[in-house]
């Protein structure tokens, strides 16, 4: 799995890293999400497309192969 | 009931005999036609959208407009529309919005608010031991659900909590349906007052709060002025506080009416079993429960139907949490479902800002109040509760409750 993630999209909501949050955290300045892990471990890969899922901002991509 | 068909329904519509239900009358709109127009209080007929992925859609949709002063913005209330030019970052579209919001998003941020639970843990446990040690029956309105985050409020933003009477009186007068236009643009305009002389009283002696950071970097640097950070400030108390304590209300009274659900809440050591519940109770009672508003500002066409540039746009998110197709048996209270994705704190740009701190306020509600007193219920029968049907945030005004 591949994660994106659009900064300019994002809204500093916070849903990625409270669904997935060893993938997302949120730098301190804005509140924008910083991707943590592009390519997360299979255990972790529900959680990062429940992250993409319900994203406000629809700024998470993931690429499955 | 032919003749309902080709009427235009007025909205809102009423609730019937259940006060946790949707109005029957959206039910029916939500199976007949679930784009369709309707009536509000200036005789306009705005399109009323009901499904969880229209209403997504629409919100994530940058032609759907929040600017409350275009010419046929189907407002809220004569109120709204009154004070419609006064108007705060949630009433703007991009850029202006991103710029004002993004002043605070640092503010709320997941892990500053997880930073606040150890205070707000303490809140609650004061609150409760002043319950406990104070006569019953008790209205948990006066004695919880509103204090809590009214404090929690003020001190983020660095307001004296002595002065509630005064911002929860003006900020009634600003959700309420019936309020006049002269009221609502009276406590619009007195609310910013006070918060942008508050501020300014800040350049001289700040404090460690984010009123007095707005006051430092962006009202004494000319960046913003007085009247927008009073703007932004009377936003900040009136969405800290409202809709968190209508919902702490809302969602004891709900729990205290499904036992089994409750009893999963209060058994439970699990904090994700706390912050599902919190999703869950937030989905179930969608407290923002008259739709949220847009304006089309250029042609949209929404699941085959066309919106025409300049006509207004009511978004039911509490239709939308009780469509099936998102939910299943969606009209269960089920604290162990999954319901993250439910549309209570809206979708897209203008999603709510304080959502992690209400997440935070809403999961120590939950942990805390039904363990401290296992025998918490209800005073009085859930039909003679008085239930906030005239306001744009719903709740209710006053929960008696004993142990």
């Amino acid at each position: 799995m591949k994660v994106l993630l659009d900064q300019t999209k994002c809204v500093s909501s916070g849903q990625c890293v409270l669904a997935a949050p060893a993938v997302f955290d949120q730098r301190d300045e804005d509140g924008i999400a910083v991707l943590l892990v592009a390519n997360p471990d299979a255990e972790l890969h529900e959680e990062v497309r429940e992250a993409a899922r319900i994203c406000p901002a629809l700024a998470i991509a993931v690429q499955e192969p | 009931m032919t003749e309902a068909v080709t009427d235009t329904p007025a909205f809102p519509m009423a609730r019937g005999g259940c006060p946790f239900d949707l109005p029957p009358a959206l039910v029916d709109r939500m199976h007949s036609e679930p784009i369709s127009r309707v009536k509000i209080w200036d005789g306009s007929t705005p399109w009323l959208l009901t499904r969880y992925g229209d209403v997504r859609a629409i919100l994530a949709d940058p032609r759907a407009s929040v600017n409350t002063e275009m010419p046929g913005f189907p407002n809220l209330s004569r109120g709204n529309a009154a004070r419609a030019h006064i108007r705060a970052f949630i009433n703007m579209d991009d850029p202006e919005h991103a710029a004002q919001r993004r002043l605070l998003t640092s503010d709320f941020m997941v892990k500053k608010m997880e930073a606040m639970r150890p205070r707000i843990q303490e809140i609650v446990n004061q609150l409760i031991d002043e319950m406990l040690a104070g006569p019953r029956p008790v209205d948990l309105v006066e004695a919880f659900a509103l204090p809590l985050p009214s404090m929690v409020i003020s001190e983020l933003l660095g307001i004296p909590y002595a002065d509630r009477d005064f911002f929860h009186k003006m900020s009634r007068l600003m959700v309420s349906r019936t309020a006049t236009g002269t009221e609502a643009i009276d406590a619009a305009e007195q609310l910013t007052a006070y918060v942008a002389e508050l501020a300014e009283s800040k350049i001289a002696a700040p404090g460690d709060d984010l009123l007095s950071r707005l006051a430092l970097e962006q009202l004494h640097t000319g960046r913003m002025t007085r009247d927008q950070v009073g703007g932004m400030g009377r936003l900040l108390i009136l969405a800290g506080h409202e809709s968190t304590a209508n919902m702490i209300a809302l969602s004891t009274a709900a729990l205290l009416e499904h036992p089994d659900q409750l009893a999963i809440i209060r058994e439970s050591d699990d904090p994700k079993v706390i912050a599902s519940s919190v999703e869950e109770l937030l989905r179930y009672l969608t407290i923002l429960h008259i739709g949220i508003r847009r304006i089309a500002l250029e042609d949209i066409e929404i699941a085959g139907q066309l919106i025409r540039r300049g006509e207004g746009i009511v978004l039911a998110l509490d239709a939308a949490n009780r469509q099936d197709m998102a939910f299943p048996d969606p009209n269960t209270l089920d604290v162990t479902r999954d319901a993250r994705h439910h549309v209570a704190f809206g979708h897209g740009i203008h999603v709510c800002l304080g959502q992690p701190l209400a997440r935070v306020e809403l999961q120590v509600v939950y942990r805390t109040l039904f363990r401290r007193i296992p025998t918490l219920t209800l005073a009085k029968p859930v039909e003679q509760l008085n239930f906030k049907n005239d306001m744009f945030v719903y709740g209710l005004y006053e929960l008696p409750v004993t142990w």
